[in-house]
């Protein structure tokens, strides 16, 4: 694998591990499966490019993206909280109408950036070999975000926030309101996979509006494999396992990729994702079983 | 002061399973009084401490905390007003959590939740004094997953938890029922010494005639969804299960037909 291609799993991998973060608040901290990230990653990446071409600053156009993406968070949890939609069906149904919303945005399929400054040509001035400044960017990022998150997860709220998806019913006679909480962390999720979609729309020179197809699974993939790779009970080691998952998860297709004897071709990415996720979700069982089936032999 | 007044609650109504669970119960309890409530499946128990907690808002019926008409405040609203602790002890506690995680989610109870450290060192040094009094060695288990404990130790941790902040009221549902007899008994001890110590307003639900004669104040039987014996002071003194039996039978005119409730 060339030099630049490693670099730029690398780079993905930092990018889908901002997702990867976004995903473990809503499958792991909340319990709530949210499909609405392949909405919002697009929403992020064409709010942020639109604005960008409109003249707005980078910076500012990547947090209104931000926010544009908490909004879609708070549109799915209160579909769920308030008018009781399956969690899932909730996700699907804001997932949907983001296509739309995507198309309306940027008033075309698809919003090119090319010679507009972004978040990565404000490093031009540092002189640093393309692929690695963005690459700085991505980790500045991630690290800052997942550095947040530690803090935020370890706060009386984010605590809160916890035990929220842990006993929804022991939370609420603690006194917590669990419909405030899954209406801010579905927005915290939500944004911050829009704010990967932002960095890549930037980084990739566009947006486009079928960018997000497949974007839970990639990131469901990093926090599986993150999870298979190192202990997660404690905060940080779970939010760690995110990032290094995402990149690990990047490595290897890259690797996959790059391997031409296997005789894998880029369009079947989402087919080998897929079948990685199904494999790894049914491992745990199938591990237990075989366990049982040992135990049950002996007795 | 707790005012249960006129409380009807019917599940699934105008269906074919529904259910009259509560039929205008009234009960008075005074502050710092222990109150054990019994009766057989199906007699409001559970649905009564769903009313006091905010579980089950009735459609028709007052619930008074010290004068608060608190009938429709949801669980979270009345959270500072109520302590609770439940029947299965996987349900008190969050399992994935550490015990001192669990500690702080029950210290801020009653409190606005803000951004600072959950787990502050000034509590963490509060959760190990008050779980030491347990004798159970899990002061210095404060970093251990909630999952890691048995069900007697999660009782009893949960029992702390309740008393970690003041309350009105403190429920405990059939929480010893999950439990082996002998760490039934602990948990009961450590229920009964906490509650004197504390003069704490308590309600227990038991499915046991034995424990709701030894312990608490006053002995309260629903039947029906409505309460049907209530004894208390010189009449309860010396009471056995027997009499409770022939109380019973006398006000209903049928006799009680439920094992668990004379057995255990």
């Amino acid at each position: 694998m060339s030099s630049i291609a490693f670099f730029g799993a690398i780079e993905s991998g930092l990018m889908f591990g901002l997702v990867a973060l976004g995903v473990y608040i809503s499958f792991r901290v909340l319990e709530f499966p949210d499909l609405t990230v392949d909405g919002s990653l697009p929403l992020g990446a064409a709010v942020a490019s639109t604005l960008i071409v409109h003249g707005w600053n980078p910076y500012l156009a990547t947090l209104i993206a931000m926010f544009a993406g908490a909004a879609a968070g708070f549109v799915t949890a209160w579909l769920n909280v308030r008018l009781k939609i399956l969690n899932l069906l909730a996700s699907i149904l804001t997932m949907i109408a983001l296509y739309s919303v995507n198309l309306r945005v940027m008033g075309r399929p698809n919003q090119a950036l090319l010679n507009t400054d972004t978040i990565f040509t404000s490093l031009d001035g540092l002189q640093l070999p393309y692929y690695f400044s963005s690459l700085l960017v991505y980790a500045l990022v991630a690290i800052g975000v997942m550095l947040l998150l530690n803090w935020f997860l370890g706060s009386q709220v984010g605590l809160a926030m916890r035990a929220t998806g842990a006993n929804a019913r022991m939370a609420r006679a603690q006194g917590i309101n669990t419909d405030r909480m899954i209406l801010l962390g579905m927005a915290i999720s939500n944004s911050l996979v829009a704010l990967a979609g932002a960095l890549f729309a930037q980084s990739q020179g566009g947006a486009d509006v079928s960018m997000g197809l497949g974007v839970i699974v990639v990131g469901l993939a990093a926090v599986i494999l993150g999870e298979a790779i190192m202990p997660t009970r404690i905060i940080w080691m779970a939010t760690i396992a995110c990032l290094l998952g995402s990149i690990l998860y990047r490595l290897v297709v890259a690797v996959a990729l790059n391997a031409s004897f296997i005789g894998l071709q880029a369009q079947d990415l989402k087919l080998i994702t897929a079948v990685l996720v199904a494999v790894a979700m049914t491992l745990p069982t199938m591990r237990s079983k075989f366990a049982l089936r040992k135990m049950g032999g002996k007795a | 002061m707790i005012a249960v007044e006129d409380v009807h609650v019917t599940f699934n109504p105008g269906t074919a399973i529904e259910t009259r669970a509560l039929q205008g119960l009234d009960l008075h309890i005074p502050a710092g009084q222990f109150v054990t409530v019994i009766g057989s499946n199906g007699a409001g128990k559970s649905t009564l401490l769903g009313v006091l907690s905010g579980e089950t808002i009735p459609p028709k019926g007052k619930i008074a905390i010290d004068e608060t008409d608190v009938t429709t405040w949801s669980t979270p609203k009345r959270a500072g007003l109520v302590a609770r602790v439940f029947q299965d002890p996987m349900a008190g506690t969050c399992e994935a959590l550490t015990i001192e995680e669990n500690m702080a989610l029950a210290a801020a109870r009653g409190h606005t939740r803000g951004l600072s450290r959950a787990v502050a060192h000034n509590l963490r040094d509060m959760f190990a004094e008050r779980l030491s009094s347990l004798g159970l060695g899990l002061d210095k288990r404060l970093k251990d997953r909630m999952g890691l404990l048995s069900g007697g130790q999660r009782q009893a941790i949960t029992l702390v938890m309740a008393t970690l902040n003041p309350m009105k009221i403190l429920l405990l549902d059939e929480h010893t029922a999950a439990l082996d007899p002998k760490t039934a008994a602990f948990v009961m001890e450590l229920t009964d010494t906490i509650v004197r110590k504390g003069c704490l307003t308590t309600l227990m639900v038991t499915h046991s005639m034995r424990q709701a004669l030894d312990y608490g104040d006053r002995t309260v039987m629903l039947h029906g969804g409505k309460v049907v014996l209530d004894v208390s002071g010189s009449d309860r003194q010396g009471l056995t299960v027997e009499d409770l039996m022939h109380m019973f039978t006398k006000v209903r005119g049928e006799v009680i037909d439920d094992d668990k409730l004379i057995l255990s």
